[in-house]
């Protein structure tokens, strides 16, 4: 008897594990959507410094920026998320750009190269290294660049809008959709983002597997 | 005779399109059509481009397959996503070097949120990205695919 309760108490546990498990799988493909709360990360930046999403508390909402180096999507919209901080980062919205790759499989994207890149281009934001990865996939990101736009509801930063800065990556002077501005527009209006999510093509996010 | 001969191998160099391989402009009517074709044909379309190192990896393997199974129903089509300002200094140059006989086509519409979903809900746009299918059956791959998972998924749907 003593046997056959223990074994039942084995099976639960088992299939606690089991179903843990799974839901971390789940939970890690799956990502944030709109309307989720962000998740709050601490990441060491190009500074030296450590910067953590709760460090924005003060600020209305803050423009998550998943980018890198060498991605010619990254190089082409380099500008564009500079001049986007600029514009908004007084409004309340300032971006923090987080690198989510492997630096052994993509060499461009050491702390060092970042640092270089972060100098060279004069970001006036943060640049930040995901040095374990867990960063991006518990937001779910899948390339780069990828944005996270989100909101600050009473001290808890809330996911807004996901996707893309607008709608041509190759010239600036050609895009007819600002996504981004005028998700922000939204936020500042009082309303929902719409579409709260679009897809681009973009380079995939490097890991050793 | 001989003169005949040198003709015919003339117009035959001509044909290798590996040569100087021309670039049909896509649109998303265009990119609808190729990845919704309703026939007995399996087509393999493959995302890339010359500066997404992963596709850069696996191009070769599609290369393989269009030489393999290009006559036997299979159709490769090698969807390129460089900038359309960087076709002759960079994708037609990247064809000739790796000899690519595969069909290429350029997609020129970058509202890439227009049209990602058309290929399948599932793609988040990034890249290397492979579509396999015969009429309804599908698989839809957004990954770097090593040459046996490219040769395993092509036997789903061609056998």
């Amino acid at each position: 008897m003593t046997t056959y309760i223990k074994s039942i108490t084995d099976m639960k546990k088992t299939m606690l594990t089991f179903s843990l498990a799974f839901a971390s799988i789940l939970m890690l493909h799956a990502g944030l959507k709109p309307g989720d709360n962000a998740v709050d990360f601490s990441l060491k930046n190009v500074d030296g410094t450590t910067v953590s999403l709760s460090d924005y508390s003060d600020q209305k909402g803050v423009i998550v920026v998943f980018t890198c180096n060498p991605c010619p999507f990254a190089k082409a919209y380099e500008q564009r998320i500079i001049q986007l901080h600029k514009k908004y980062a007084p409004e309340g919205y300032p971006v923090v750009a987080i690198n989510p790759n492997d630096d052994q499989v993509s060499p461009e994207d050491t702390f060092d190269k970042m640092e270089a890149r972060s100098l060279e281009s004069g970001f006036p934001f943060p640049y930040l290294k995901d040095a374990t990865q867990e960063v991006y996939q518990a937001y779910g990101a899948t390339r780069t660049p990828h944005i996270y736009l989100l909101e600050n509801k009473g001290g808890t930063f809330k996911v807004a809008y996901i996707g893309a800065i607008d709608d041509n990556a190759m010239d600036a002077s050609a895009v007819s959709n600002r996504y981004l501005e005028d998700a922000i527009n939204s936020l500042r209006a009082g309303n929902q983002p719409n579409p709260a999510t679009t897809k681009a093509v973009g380079c995939t996010i490097k890991t050793r597997n | 005779m001989k003169q005949y001969l040198i003709i015919l191998l003339l117009l035959w160099l001509g044909s290798v399109p590996a040569v100087a391989q021309d670039i049909p402009e896509i649109d998303r009517a265009d990119l609808a059509r190729i990845t919704g074709q309703a026939n007995d044909t399996t087509y393999v379309v493959n995302f890339w481009a010359t500066w997404c190192s992963p596709c850069v990896k696996e191009i070769g393997y599609f290369e393989e397959l269009h030489r393999e199974y290009g006559a036997s129903g299979v159709s490769v089509i090698l969807v390129n996503l460089d900038f359309p300002n960087q076709v002759d200094s960079r994708v037609i140059p990247f064809l000739k070097e790796r000899n690519i006989t595969a069909p290429v086509m350029l997609m020129t519409d970058l509202q890439y949120n227009e049209w990602i979903d058309l290929v399948d809900p599932g793609w988040s746009g990034a890249i290397p990205a492979t579509l396999i299918y015969k009429n309804a059956e599908r698989v839809f791959l957004e990954q770097e695919l090593t040459r046996e998972a490219l040769y395993d998924n092509l036997h789903q749907i061609h056998n």
